[in-house]
């Protein structure tokens, strides 16, 4: 009972402290801005916790944090190898040929408005249709180990990608084109010195969202089959073991390193468009 | 309408790939069989051979329409439409999960939206988590609700119907707030000048501008739905729905089995989305506010 007061009042305690920062004319600075939030987490931990010790919740149900982060602490080499298998193997290594050969395509269809009419509604189409649901078939042609990961995850990046690039192809307006034309620039110093730098921005939007869809991809396709190591294969089998604790932490992981992909992405882009006005500001 | 002739050429290439992929890929088969027989095929044979193969590496495209229409539109007419081989039945049990989870989904991501836009203390501490929730995989928890929630005893569409709504919640919540608060600076004084109510500001100004921003995010969540009850019938081995007949596919080498659910899904997913798309054209235009 103790702990469910306990998580009872350090909930209305946070949300006390959150109204008052929130409100107060501090609310603008970049520390209030990151400590509410903060604030909030904490709190959601904290009854989490309570609650789970509080009301005896089963830990096969929830584990509370505290045996999680414990799980997590004590078992730092398998999740390293996992880390390791899933992200550095399957999902960066398919991210980087999805993506790349998303840009070469998008660049060599640009010069075709043909092709592009033809090639923007089906990947728009193609984008938008359950692509994990070819994780079976790739598993089935590449192996279980990380190469029909990265072959999930490149069928998975290369539409989103794709489109993104081509309309940031076409961003340039028809003055700066004249201008470059003025220059008697060439086809390809046009490209390389004002359409691919003004197709940044919706570049990084398509990495961006590709860095997601990486991390999912490479995770749902071990469903499928894979060695004994990798992020979802701990998931599948430790589900099926009821280490619900292991099957946290691996989600922390799982987190954690999608989080961090998204910014060091978020990062590279904020230095090459220093230049566009969603950065300045 | 001029994109249609670049459209069905592109389909079209895509067709003759797949067609010459599936030559390559089960020729290795097909050579196998004909040496065993000890017969040497001609071109033509082989490529009959592997167009034609039970089991093949890569199904050639007719054959995944075969045994779509086998499975759909041949059982419908047979009466059997809702029997276990069927895909309609396999189709019906994911869009019911899908549908139920994209409703709940939805409706509380535009509640949470709603809160997010009225009061600064939700804004400045729900936020951020809700943006952050978008870069990490959290398709990844599926297994574990499945697992967790058949071990206290419930089972079938309730568990498929958590992964999709909150699949389909952040979307909407990040989608939605952008769309409550995308009414200008102007429109807001000037309702502040006729001494408009938060009430009516939101019935009158906020909520009709934000229906553009409502449409996009209501696609992304229906897609996101679809994917989460697709994964959500993976882990335990479930028996019905079309993340089953991929997975038993694969188990047994059903090849054309996991294509044709594979494609009954994109149908799927296109016919959902396409839905919300005409729902978007007709009540945008109603609105005037279609480009």
């Amino acid at each position: 009972m103790t702990w469910v007061i306990f998580a009872i009042a350090f909930w209305a305690t946070g949300f006390w402290v959150n109204y008052k920062l929130a409100n107060s004319r501090l609310n603008h600075t970049r520390l209030v801005k990151l400590a509410v939030p903060l604030v909030f987490g904490f709190s959601i931990i904290a009854v989490w916790e309570g609650l789970v010790r509080g009301l005896g919740v089963p830990h096969v149900i929830l584990p509370p944090p505290s045996a999680i982060a414990e799980r997590f602490a004590g078992s730092l080499d398998i999740l390293w190898v996992d880390f390791v298998q899933t992200f550095v193997k399957g999902a960066l290594s398919g991210y980087f040929i999805g993506c790349g050969s998303a840009f070469i395509v998008a660049v060599l269809i640009d010069r075709s408005p043909f092709l592009q009419r033809g090639l923007l509604p089906v990947g728009n189409f193609i984008a938008a249709l359950p692509i994990v649901g070819t994780a079976p078939i790739l598993v089935m042609w590449f192996g279980f180990d990380w190469q029909s990961k990265a072959a999930v995850v490149v069928a998975m990046v290369f539409f989103p990608m794709l489109v993104n690039t081509v309309q940031g192809l076409a961003a340039t307006d028809k003055m700066q084109r004249d201008l470059m034309a003025t220059y008697s620039a060439s086809y390809w110093q046009t490209l390389f010195k004002l359409r691919l730098p003004a197709a940044m921005p919706a570049v990084f939007n398509g990495l961006k969202i590709a860095t997601t869809l990486a991390l999912i991809g490479a995770i749902v396709a071990e469903f499928f089959g894979s060695p004994i190591k990798g992020m979802g294969f701990r998931i599948s089998t430790e589900v099926g073991k009821l280490g619900l604790d292991m099957v946290w932490a691996e989600i922390t992981v799982a987190a954690l390193a999608g989080s961090a992909f998204y910014g060091v992405v978020a990062l590279i882009e904020k230095g090459v468009t220093f230049w566009h006005p969603s950065q300045r500001g | 309408m001029r994109s249609i002739l670049p459209i069905l050429t592109v389909v079209a290439a895509i067709a003759v790939l797949w067609y010459g992929a599936a030559v390559s890929m089960n020729s290795k088969w097909a050579q196998d069989q004909a040496k065993r027989a000890d017969i040497e095929l001609s071109f033509t044979e082989l490529v009959a051979e592997t167009w034609s193969h039970d089991r093949p590496r890569l199904p050639a495209p007719h054959q995944v329409v075969v045994e779509l229409w086998k499975t759909t539109g041949e059982m419908a007419l047979k009466g059997r439409a809702f029997s276990k081989r069927s895909l309609i039945f396999h189709g019906w049990i994911t869009l019911s999960a899908t549908m139920l989870g994209f409703v709940i989904g939805t409706g509380a991501g535009i509640l949470l939206a709603v809160g997010i836009v009225h009061y600064r203390v939700m804004d400045m501490s729900v936020m951020p988590w809700a943006i952050a929730s978008q870069t990490i995989p959290i398709l990844a928890i599926a297994p574990m609700i499945i697992v967790v929630l058949n071990s206290i005893g419930i089972q079938g569409l309730v568990p498929k119907a958590i992964i999709s709504a909150y699949l389909s919640f952040f979307p909407v919540v990040v989608g939605m707030v952008k769309g409550l608060r995308s009414p200008s600076m102007d429109q807001l004084d000037l309702l502040r000048t006729y001494s408009t109510g938060v009430n009516a500001t939101f019935w009158k100004l906020r909520l009709p501008s934000s229906m553009p921003y409502l449409f996009t995010s209501l696609k992304i969540g229906m897609a996101a739905s679809l994917v989460g009850a697709i994964v959500g019938e993976l882990p335990t081995g479930a028996i019905r729905g079309l993340g089953a007949r991929m997975l038993t596919g694969s188990y047994y080498g059903q090849t054309i089995q996991i294509w044709s659910a594979l494609f009954a899904a994109a149908i799927l997913a296109a016919v959902l989305v396409g839905i919300i798309g005409l729902m978007e054209r007709a009540i945008l235009k109603r609105m005037g506010m279609s480009q």
